[in-house]
């Protein structure tokens, strides 16, 4: 952690864009005990640079953005933008900046070019200022084709570039973006950032953003690391990386035994702070100092010393802070005949038409018994129609599709007993409460008297929902609420676990907890299939499919996807350059194919 | 079998928890319709009173002031004016003053006397037709009641024919018990179709109709359980109508409560019939809203509620066949007056019938069939 004294020696040349001293934030939920969203943080962030706000949730990363846009007052300290103080001026602030929340107010029904006309007349951009200011937003986020478009009808990715450029309609001088790329996929995502870090390098526009991708907050000039209201660290993302430096480790599993069943025994080991399949081997960070200590957990593995990354340093960061409770995996108390190599699903030549659009394009893979699937693609690619599909929810134009040993097509009520769906939107009854809710999915697949009662019992304790049990769902914060939903989806016992995008929007301590509980389950047998943004969370996979336009792409284990994405220039593609490299060369393949065709 | 009714019991309660858990959810639902059966069987009535009159009488003599105490002393007119002359009439009606002139010729007592005809001149105020029509219908009753009282006192042989009048049902033909019994229906309409188009639109919008569509419920059984809540809630509000009708306003019920009973089961099948198929075409909640009250207006006027359906144009009284409001005021009037039976009831209770038959089954059909 870096000290004040060479922070301020650091930036001696560059004054705060942002200075928030003991800043200070409750909230008052009413019926429950008072949160402080922030307690006491003084941090900085500098003009002309790009820095990160990360940390789990309920971190304060959007209290901190809520509070430098004015749009609610401290409860205590100060907080200085652009050098005044936004609790007596909140409108001089709010000129000169600009704000984009998490979800940002798109008009559905206004076409891309009248949502940008309506956010330049709300800011009063005159005539000439918009016919200055169109041409260079259109370019940057490549919507110009676009723009008679209705926003409804944009895919993710360009929903989130259409709000970024109507935040700039004007030229702010501070830009606070909540979470810009959550739920967006790594193509998007890459654009995203490209734009983001144009803004910065070419046009000198200063900027804090809050990323759930750590990642991203490796490429900043700054991150803020917040955990609870409190600032854990503050400085260059070297720094965060560097505090893991000789405790990370790249272990091979030995003969016969799987890299996710070494990572989760590694993963429950006191003395390891974090533990991720990756590409077939297992990266370990552990709790030891540098030399023989920190290779200890690692005794009887191949294991070799690799470089920190940000990720390794900030869990071990939070480490320090949160005694980790050991997730216990979960447990089905039905065995399942687990006979492994049995076929979960099957689909063959599979076609989903909507009029003249073919959203799935004669797709085929199959699934075994116990193994975890996942399927990635960009937005658009025909993952959620295959999804609902698989489903029942959603006819097929044409194919074969077996799920759990039946045609959905034909038998579709005895295969839909078999099965668990987890939507990626939370989609249990808001209204009620979590005991009403598990009550309902459990009488709805059948279970009462004795059985359902110890089922609830057995997915309050598993999902550790007991404590709110009465409280109503719409409230719940999302962890709890994703956690309500795959318990919901698991009172049956399915034989088959369907989930889309299940840990979209979740921290990275959150995503740890929740593979633990997947890779539990599907080592008892139960089929896994899944959909995600996180490419490093298709690591935890069995085999992966790569979804683009319809068609597969690309499948295989998570290692044999990644050998596909090596280049002179990437010699060790992680899984996003692989995916990136992949959907791309299929997209220039299809063009040229078009060209020829012309 | 047994399964299917479980699973539809779930339903059933799930859905009802969802509407009632709330407190306000709850008032709002009951209380609306309860207050606007007050409202109605105060506000909603033909029967007139206090209509405001001007008098021009040039004749100023016995007869004319007996006349004029005949419409004083009706309760149903009230003399705001004595005008002086002819000049004075348009100013009085055209200021909206007075509903009603009545104006009294100069030889009115001269001409009675003599055994001729004199005319009284009524001038009424055709802007408010309806009531205008029912005070001029009042003052010729006024006036036929002069007449016999004249011929009486002046020995003049009485008119050859004489009218009895007897109105069945509704003896003194107060328009609330017209009106109240009829909005048993109308109103548990409104409420029965809206919840339950929004509770199907709902769950497509927040997108846990996909997380009921994957368990084993089969199209039918959503169908029943998404029904049945409505029909207890619109029962529950037809029976408070039913109890303000009777303890409040005092209406005697003539039938048989089972008779009634039956009629509003079959009537709100067909409503709620009716809402799940406009749900099941509807994607969003507005959409939901918007098709729903594309029904409930013109359910509304065209059922018989206010406006005899007689009297519509041919073409409308065709479009009433497919209201199923309009059976149901229909059975409560005639169950609630006239104390009718099923075997009376037959003409309105088939079509019903036929209507929740049709869009029960088309509504299950578009639910599996539909795209998205």
């Amino acid at each position: 952690m870096s000290s004040a004294s060479t922070e301020a020696g650091a930036h001696a040349q560059r004054a705060p864009a942002l200075l928030a001293r003991e800043l200070t934030r409750r909230f008052t939920p009413k019926d429950r005990p008072v949160v402080t969203a922030l307690d006491a943080v003084s941090l900085a962030a500098y003009h002309g640079e790009l820095t990160a706000l990360v940390g789990p949730d309920g971190a304060g990363k959007t209290t901190l953005l809520r509070l430098a846009a004015g749009l609610i007052a401290p409860d205590g300290g100060s907080l200085a933008v652009l050098g005044v103080d936004v609790a007596r001026d909140p409108q001089q602030v709010q000129d000169r900046i600009s704000y984009m929340p998490q979800r940002f107010g798109l008009y559905e029904d206004l076409s891309v070019l009248e949502n940008l006309e309506l956010y330049a007349d709300l800011h009063g951009v005159s005539a000439e200022q918009r016919a200055q200011r169109y041409p260079a937003l259109f370019e940057m986020t490549a919507l110009g084709p676009f723009r008679t478009r209705l926003a409804g009808q944009l895919s993710g990715g360009m929903k989130q570039k259409l709000g970024l450029a109507c935040t700039l309609v004007r030229q702010p001088e501070l830009l606070l973006l909540d979470e810009p790329t959550v739920g967006v996929d790594p193509l998007s995502r890459r654009e995203l950032w490209e734009i983001v870090q144009h803004l910065v390098d070419d046009q000198g526009l200063t900027v804090l953003m809050s990323t759930a991708y750590l990642d991203e907050a490796e490429r900043c000039s700054r991150s803020i690391v917040l955990y609870q209201g409190t600032v854990l660290t503050q400085g260059p993302p070297a720094e965060v990386a560097g505090g893991s430096a000789g405790a990370c480790f790249l272990a091979t599993p030995p003969p016969g035994q799987s890299a996710r069943s070494v990572q989760a025994q590694l993963l429950d080991r006191p003395d390891v702070v974090d533990a991720v399949p990756d590409g077939g081997r297992v990266r370990v960070v552990t709790r030891g100092a540098h030399g023989e200590a920190a290779a200890q957990p690692l005794r009887g593995l191949s294991a070799e010393p690799v470089a920190a990354r940000y990720e390794d340093g900030f869990m071990q960061l939070l480490q320090q802070r949160v005694s980790r409770e050991r997730t216990q995996p979960l447990t089905i108390a039905r065995p399942l005949s687990a006979d492994s190599g049995q076929l979960a699903v099957r689909v063959q030549r599979l076609v989903k038409r909507f009029g003249a659009f073919v959203a799935v394009d004669h797709i085929n893979f199959e699934v075994r018994r116990g193994e975890i699937f996942g399927v990635l693609g960009p937005n658009g690619a025909g993952k959620t129609t295959t999804f609902r599909m698989l489903c029942g929810l959603l006819a097929p134009s044409g194919g074969e599709l077996y799920v759990a040993g039946a045609n959905v097509r034909t038998a579709p009520a005895a295969a839909r007993q078999r099965l668990g769906y987890v939507a990626q939107k939370f989609s249990l009854y808001g209204p009620l409460t979590v005991l009403e809710n598990l009550e309902f999915f459990a009488s709805a697949y059948g279970l009462r008297g004795e059985a359902k009662r110890a089922r609830i019992a057995w997915a309050l304790q598993q999902f550790e929902l007991g404590d709110r049990a009465a409280a109503v769902s719409a409230q719940l914060p999302g962890g709890y609420k994703q956690r309500l939903a795959m318990a919901a989806a698991l009172l049956h016992e399915p034989e088959i676990l369907f989930l889309d995008e299940p840990t979209s929007g979740t921290d990275p301590l959150a995503r740890r907890v929740f593979w633990r509980r997947i890779t539990g389950l599907a080592e008892q047998g139960v089929t896994i299939i899944i959909t995600t943004h996180f490419m490093q969370e298709a690591e935890y996979c069995d085999h992966v499919a790569i979804m683009d336009g319809g068609r597969v792409l690309a499948q295989g284990s998570p290692a044999e996807i990644r050998r596909r994405g090596q280049s002179a220039a990437t010699p060790d593609p992680r899984m996003e350059d692989a995916f990136i490299a992949i959907v791309e060369e299929a997209r220039a393949a299809a063009g040229r194919d078009a060209q020829a065709v012309a | 079998m047994f399964e299917s009714l479980f699973r539809i019991v779930a339903l059933t309660r799930k859905e009802l928890l969802a509407v009632l858990k709330d407190r306000r959810a709850r008032l709002s639902l009951l209380i609306p319709p309860m207050v606007q059966a007050l409202i109605f069987g105060y506000a909603a009535t033909y029967d007139l009173n206090r209509v405001p009159y001007a008098l021009l009488d040039e004749d100023q003599s016995a007869a004319s002031r007996e006349l004029v105490a005949g419409l004083d002393g009706s309760g149903t007119f009230q003399r705001v004016a004595d005008l002086r002359s002819a000049a004075q009439i348009a100013p009085a009606i055209d200021s909206g003053r007075a509903l009603l002139v009545m104006d009294i010729r100069q030889d009115f007592q001269r001409q009675l006397l003599a055994g001729q005809q004199p005319d009284v001149q009524l001038i009424a105020d055709g802007r408010n037709s309806n009531t205008a029509g029912t005070a001029m219908g009042y003052v010729s009753g006024i006036i036929g009641n002069f007449n016999a009282q004249w011929r009486a006192d002046h020995g003049q042989p009485a008119p050859p024919m004489q009218l009895i009048e007897r109105a069945w049902f509704n003896p003194n033909l107060e328009t609330r018990w017209y009106m109240i019994p009829g909005m048993i229906g109308t109103l548990t309409l409104i409420q029965c179709m809206m919840l339950t188009v929004m509770s199907v639109a709902r769950e497509r919008e927040e997108g846990t109709f996909d997380q009921l569509l994957v368990t084993p419920f089969r199209p039918h059984e959503i169908m029943v359980g998404k029904a049945l809540p409505s029909m207890i809630v619109g029962t529950i509000q037809a029976t408070g109508v039913l109890v303000i009708a009777q303890l409040w306003f005092r209406i005697p019920f003539a039938g048989h409560y089972w008779v009634l009973y039956a009629g509003l089961l079959l009537f709100l099948l067909a409503a709620v019939g009716m809402g799940l198929l406009l749900s099941s075409i509807a994607g969003t909640m507005q959409q939901a809203m918007l098709y729903s009250m594309l029904f409930i207006m013109p359910f509304s006027l065209l059922s018989g509620f206010t406006t005899p359906i007689n009297s519509m144009p041919g073409g409308l009284q065709q479009f009433t066949l497919i209201n199923p409001l309009r059976f149901a005021i229909d059975i409560t009037r005639r169950v609630y007056l006239q104390g009718a039976g099923l075997n009376l009831l037959l003409p309105d209770l088939w079509p019903l019938a036929l209507m929740a038959a049709i869009t029960l089954t088309a509504a299950t059909w578009v639910y599996r069939y539909r795209p998205q």
